[in-house]
């Protein structure tokens, strides 16, 4: 299958400056190929998500984008620590973010539930000491 | 409403976007929760809130929000100011508190987003 966009982003761990950029060139180039504005917005929303999550809760890692005809797919993967409970971590409201983070704003508990919201497929592994990996898929049309 | 309504209103100071003042309005959200904004968000709206770190901008990016409302007296740093200039963002200051400013512009006509709940989450 060809992709037409295949981009990785390296995102570190507790760089808060740049949080955001990668989603920001994302939507960008989504923008380019003239996606609507809802599905523009879906995936905008849950890719600042998950690369938030890459700076506040991981030791490193990476976004990937990728689109081709059947749509945009988003993968994060990084070198842990890894979530010991997923579901806990996927409950609206808990988080486990520190305090440099809650005071940017986030940390609210809704990282996780809102990327699987706004993804049409929404898959999560994680083993501690190893790291985590998301993968989002987004449909082109709603 | 337009922005230029929701400044009289306010009594605020026009920080960037001097030109876009007529842009209608006819929502708006107030939180310093990102994640919530994000989250429950659906609409190119207008954001009410006490935090001014570019998040605040980088947000509105991810949604197209069409204004910025600093409450209490916060003013951004310029170079988060010409961050959402270049995002097309119009923004404002009040010396309201975020509540007051709500209260205020609910008053005038202005009402708060939608919330879509998912699913099996209804009521």
């Amino acid at each position: 299958m060809s992709s037409f966009i295949h981009t990785v982003y390296p995102v570190e761990a507790a760089d808060y400056t740049r949080a955001g950029e990668a989603s920001a060139d994302i939507k960008r180039k989504l923008k380019q190929l003239g996606l609507s504005s809802m599905v523009l917005r879906r995936v905008a929303v849950a890719s600042y998500e998950v690369e938030l999550n890459l700076v506040i809760h991981s030791m490193g890692g990476e976004l990937i984008l990728d689109v081709d005809e059947n749509g945009v797919r988003l993968t994060s993967q990084d070198v842990g620590p890894g979530i010991p409970d997923i579901e806990l971590a996927m409950r609206e409201g808990y988080s486990t973010a520190n305090e440099d983070a809650r005071a940017l704003g986030f940390g609210a508990g809704m990282g996780l539930p809102n990327m699987k919201r706004n993804a049409d497929e929404f898959e999560i592994e994680s083993e501690v000491g190893k790291g985590t990996r998301i993968s989002m898929r987004f449909a082109l049309s709603p | 409403m337009t922005i230029r309504d929701m400044v009289k209103v306010l009594n605020a100071s026009i920080l960037r976007g001097e030109d876009r003042l007529d842009t209608p309005v006819s929502t708006a959200c107030c939180s310093d929760l990102m994640s919530d904004v994000l989250a429950f968000v659906n609409e190119k709206t207008v954001l009410i809130t006490g935090l001014t770190n570019p998040h605040v901008v980088r947000t509105s990016e991810m949604l197209d929000l069409k204004c910025l409302v600093f409450a209490r007296g916060k003013i951004p740093t310029d170079d988060i100011l010409d961050q959402a200039e270049e995002r097309g963002l119009v923004v404002i200051a009040t010396k309201q508190t975020a509540f007051t400013a709500c209260g205020l512009l609910y008053e005038a006509g202005l009402r708060g987003v939608p919330i879509e709940w998912p699913e099996g989450e209804k009521e």
